[in-house]
């Protein structure tokens, strides 16, 4: 069978933006920590800056699933690697 | 053809480019915007070390402001070590400081109007490379092969070839994590003055801020922090 090259690009595209819904993930997780983050500020205020320190850590590492997503859809947006 | 998905976004610009070719052994191999501004970073990095050992040569007992600059930035590298690695801090405190103070330019180099160094996988990927080698160094170093061994094979002897995919997802982890950061920063800035050049004037400073400054910082941070936090389980209790 042989595809258009209008064709792979267009289903590259789509699976770009299939791809970025990895970012759900993340804004999830980085909401749960934000809230439990601002619970324990509430709690204990003088450990402020400990907490925000974890919890930006803890953030950026949360982060990461959703990049994974980010770089693949990068991927076939720029580098195209479908087409013949 | 023209590329059609892209239609309209010639402005567009954040990809590595390549600046000349030379032969090597029969390869053609480019040199890159990404090892300019590599150099560029180097070039920072070691203008200011030469400046600061000599300003550490003839240091006084009460400090100037250039003494006294250097001086916070060496305390505050120590402490971060120190609080994650307790009592091997001092062996390590030299290569995560160095990594911290590089990584962080790259990330900031951005502000210089120069792409990102990180934001190539080609810079990050070794900077994983030297976390993982430096994690099972210090494994074998100080747990022996039988402790490697031990570990390896840690609930059940079948359950090696899970652990040893966990042992090589940590380099991919450490640099992809850094690479798509920076990267999204960059095609971010990209887009905005590409697609918005017309009234892209004071504002995109804020985006800078987010982008370059805090978010850069962070990965920073959480670079060295893993590095740390690595190295000092593989050294374990001993």
């Amino acid at each position: 069978m042989e595809f258009n090259e209008n064709f792979i690009l267009g289903c590259s595209a789509i699976g770009a933006g299939l791809a970025v819904i990895a970012g759900i993930g993340p804004g999830i997780g980085q909401g749960i920590a934000a809230g439990h983050a601002a619970a324990a500020v509430g709690r204990n205020p003088g450990a402020k800056s400990d907490i925000t320190t974890t919890m930006l850590l803890g953030q950026a590492v949360a982060e990461t699933t959703g990049l994974y997503g980010l770089v693949i859809a990068l991927l076939l947006l720029f580098v195209k690697p479908l087409l013949p | 053809m023209p590329n059609q998905v892209m239609l309209g976004s010639e402005n567009i610009d954040f990809m590595i480019h390549g600046v000349f070719s030379y032969q090597f052994f029969g390869h053609t191999v480019w040199i890159t915007t990404t090892h300019i501004c590599l150099l560029i970073v180097m070039i920072l990095i070691i203008a200011f070390a030469a400046a600061a050992g000599q300003a550490m040569k003839k240091a006084t007992e009460v400090p100037g402001a250039f003494q006294n600059a250097v001086e916070l930035i060496v305390e505050m590298l120590d402490k971060m070590v120190k609080a994650v690695m307790g009592k091997n801090a001092a062996k390590f405190a030299n290569y995560i400081g160095s990594v911290f103070i590089f990584i962080l330019i790259c990330n900031l180099s951005g502000l210089m109007g120069l792409r990102p160094p990180t934001a190539d996988y080609g810079v990050t990927l070794p900077l994983g490379l030297m976390t993982f080698t430096m994690i099972h160094y210090n494994k074998f170093k100080h747990k022996k092969l039988k402790g490697v061994v031990r570990e390896l094979c840690d609930p059940w002897p079948f359950w090696a070839p899970i652990n040893l995919i966990s042992y090589v997802a940590v380099p991919v982890s450490l640099s992809l994590r850094l690479f798509a950061n920076v990267l999204s920063g960059v095609v971010i800035m990209a887009l905005v003055y590409g697609l918005l050049s017309f009234i892209a004037i004071g504002w995109p400073a804020i985006l800078h801020v987010y982008f370059d400054i805090f978010s850069g910082a962070i990965q920073t941070y959480v670079f060295c922090m893993l590095t740390m936090t690595y190295v000092t389980d593989a050294i374990g209790e001993s």
